[in-house]
């Protein structure tokens, strides 16, 4: 899922800074997001992602720096007249209108006619496949309905880009999964730049083209999710998205793109480095991280056709369609997560049992 | 059925609040004109009486004036301290709040003494416009009050969402602050209106020579044959009460049912 680079850049941020007083949320964010690209802004809570997707909406205003909607600088511009439309966390549905009465809201100053304001309002509702539901008090809707009279709302005035601020969080697991497909199917149908503000790195994954994750104010790395999965730019990066093991290592050598490394457990190996995305330095010293499914549990008979190391097994986790174990390689007291998939036949090994298992230096990431 | 002390001490509690005013209607109808049991009949005389009265309805026009006026100027600064104090921070803002809302807990004798001394010595002649101004003084205090919970139950993304799709401040706030908060500003005016029309210290210190009611009443009662028509007078006032929180709470009833909020009680 790569997003073609050739497209013209819709938002530009240029060295934004934001402070509240004394306390600076913005710092020194630079990036630019393509036109009709789905991109997300992931972190933990109070990493300036909410306020970052408010500098575009015109709710928050910059301290220094510059953002730009489609080339235009939006120094001075207040958001009632910004190409940008918002879905907000708490959806902000007018209580005391129906629910075509919400979605037609913006439509307030449209010179059309009233049967053509009308027309555009179910044509919207029935975007979100809310139609026929009009007449309805907002009030008596479902969180998912509300959702998606939002959506609707913010879609009708055909804005450029589409704010989106963690429209999912209030939705129960069930209801979030039908909507990241249902919004990644509507981003496409429209064409319009969705950017959305999630902490859930899950999410981000499954509906992003590119994801920028912050943290303190910062852009930590920004990249396409297969990307910001394998080649993580810093541990805190792989921390946050998904499971990953490190290993303390030794830099013993480097030269030509390759680099000769020690960790206890996998030993001396050669890495390639050259594609490695460098970011902060670590604290602790350089790490090899490598994600739980890169390391294999050899059975009998089986051989690496890379490496293998002798391990045993401390923990394991049945998960019907997984199994997740816990191992310390021998030489290493690293506790390191490896997930297998369970294949009919093979048995669920148990605790304490000796094993050898596989790796590949080529999964393995070098985290300086 | 056992009787606790706490139960006991309720009903007892009850009967001393109400009983007074349950009192006021019986004596309006009684013919006699000495206020004690037993009754002695039916009379309607009193009601009629107190019709023809010009003074009262001259204290009467002039209650009517200074509550109507006082509880619409007080609702609109409150309108804007109620804002000021939950969507905005500036300097000083406790203090400043805590100085608008100090009339509430001021002795009233306190307010008229230092605003007749004021008024004379400044050369403004005591009117009903006076009255006014000292009533908007303690009225403004419970209409930010009032206000103040109103709008902080809004959600500030309601307001955002209305500039994101289009619309100025003043339209924002026209067409989604002032729908919603509106439950707010009807019982600040009749919160309003009620104190004004029943407070007594600053009507009386700063009147001049015009009466309102609570200083009409308060007069008529140096003259024992006129206390049966202030007693029908009361029982007017008394009904005009329930009909006006009957009203309120009306409203208050269906504002909630037309935004699917909770009910978290009213006036009843």
């Amino acid at each position: 899922m790569t997003f073609s680079s050739d497209k013209p850049n819709m938002i530009e941020f240029k060295d934004v800074h934001k402070y509240y007083g004394d306390y600076h949320a913005l710092r020194g964010i630079t990036a630019t997001i393509k036109a009709g690209e789905f991109f997300s802004l992931l972190g933990p809570s109070g990493c300036g992602k909410t306020t970052l997707l408010r500098t575009i909406a015109g709710f928050e205003g910059i301290s220094s720096g510059a953002v730009l909607i489609d080339g235009k600088s939006m120094e001075n511009v207040p958001a009632n007249v910004r190409p940008t439309n918002m879905v907000f966390q708490s959806y902000a549905i007018f209580p005391h209108m129906t629910v075509g009465e919400n979605v037609g809201f913006g439509l307030r100053k449209d010179p059309r006619s009233k049967a053509e304001k009308a027309a555009a309002v179910e044509e919207a509702l029935a975007m979100v496949g809310l139609k026929g539901y009009g007449g309805r008090a907002a009030h008596a809707l479902s969180g998912g309905q509300r959702q998606r009279v939002a959506l609707a709302r913010a879609l009708i005035l055909k804005p450029k880009v589409l704010l989106l601020d963690e429209p999912l969080s209030a939705l129960d697991k069930k209801m979030r999964e039908h909507m990241q497909v249902e919004l990644i199917k509507l981003q496409r149908q429209v064409g319009i730049t969705f950017i959305l503000v999630t902490h859930d790195q899950e999410e981000a994954l499954v509906m992003s083209d590119r994801i920028a994750v912050m943290f303190e104010g910062e852009i930590a790395q920004l990249a396409d999710p297969e990307t910001l999965y394998r080649k993580p730019a810093s541990r805190k990066v792989a921390d946050f998205i998904g499971t990953m093991n490190f290993l303390p290592a030794k830099i013993l050598s480097e030269a030509g793109g390759k680099a000769e490394v020690e960790t206890p457990g996998f030993g001396r190996f050669t890495l390639d480095v050259e594609d490695q995305i460098t970011g902060k330095p670590s604290e602790g010293g350089p790490t090899v991280g490598f994600r739980p499914e890169t390391l294999t549990i050899l059975f009998d008979g089986q051989t690496a056709p890379d490496h293998e190391s002798p391990a045993t097994i401390t923990e394991v986790v049945y998960y019907g369609d997984m199994t997740y174990y816990d191992i310390k390689l021998d030489g290493s007291d690293e506790p390191l997560r490896l997930s297998m998939r369970n294949v009919f036949g093979r048995p669920v090994l148990d605790i304490g049992t000796r094993t050898r298992v596989a790796w590949a230096p080529g999964a393995l990431v070098l985290f300086r | 059925m056992k009787f606790s002390a706490l139960k006991t001490y309720a009903i007892v509690y009850l009967i001393f609040l109400y009983a007074p005013i349950v009192l006021l209607p019986i004596f309006a109808f009684n013919d006699s004109k000495v206020i004690a049991f037993p009754l002695s009949g039916f009379t309607t005389e009193w009601f009629s009486q107190m019709w023809q009265d010009d003074l009262l309805f001259r204290a009467v026009k002039n209650s009517a004036i200074i509550a109507v006026s006082s509880a619409v100027l007080a609702t609109c600064l409150g309108v804007f301290g109620a804002r000021a104090s939950t969507r905005f921070r500036f300097p000083a803002k406790a203090g400043i709040m805590g100085l608008i809302m100090l009339p509430m807990v001021l002795p009233e004798m306190i307010i008229s003494m230092s605003m007749l001394v004021i008024l004379l010595g400044i050369g403004v002649p005591l009117s009903l416009f006076t009255i006014i101004m000292g009533h908007v003084l303690i009225t403004t205090p419970f209409a930010v009050a009032i206000l103040s919970s109103a709008f902080q139950s809004l959600d500030k993304s309601l307001e955002e969402a209305a500039y994101d799709l289009g619309e100025t401040p003043l339209s924002t706030f026209r067409l989604i602050i002032l729908p919603l908060v509106m439950p707010g500003i009807v019982s600040s005016l009749l919160i309003c209106f009620t104190i004004s029309i029943d407070e007594f210290i600053i009507a009386y210190f700063l009147g001049g020579n015009q009466t309102v009611l609570s200083v009409y009443i308060y007069g008529q009662f140096r003259f024992p044959a006129k206390v049966p028509s202030i007693l029908a007078l009361g029982t007017i006032l008394v009904g005009l009460s329930i009909l006006l929180l009957t009203i309120a709470e009306y409203f208050r009833r269906r504002g909630i049912a037309k935004t699917g909020g909770k009910d978290t009680g009213g006036f009843l």
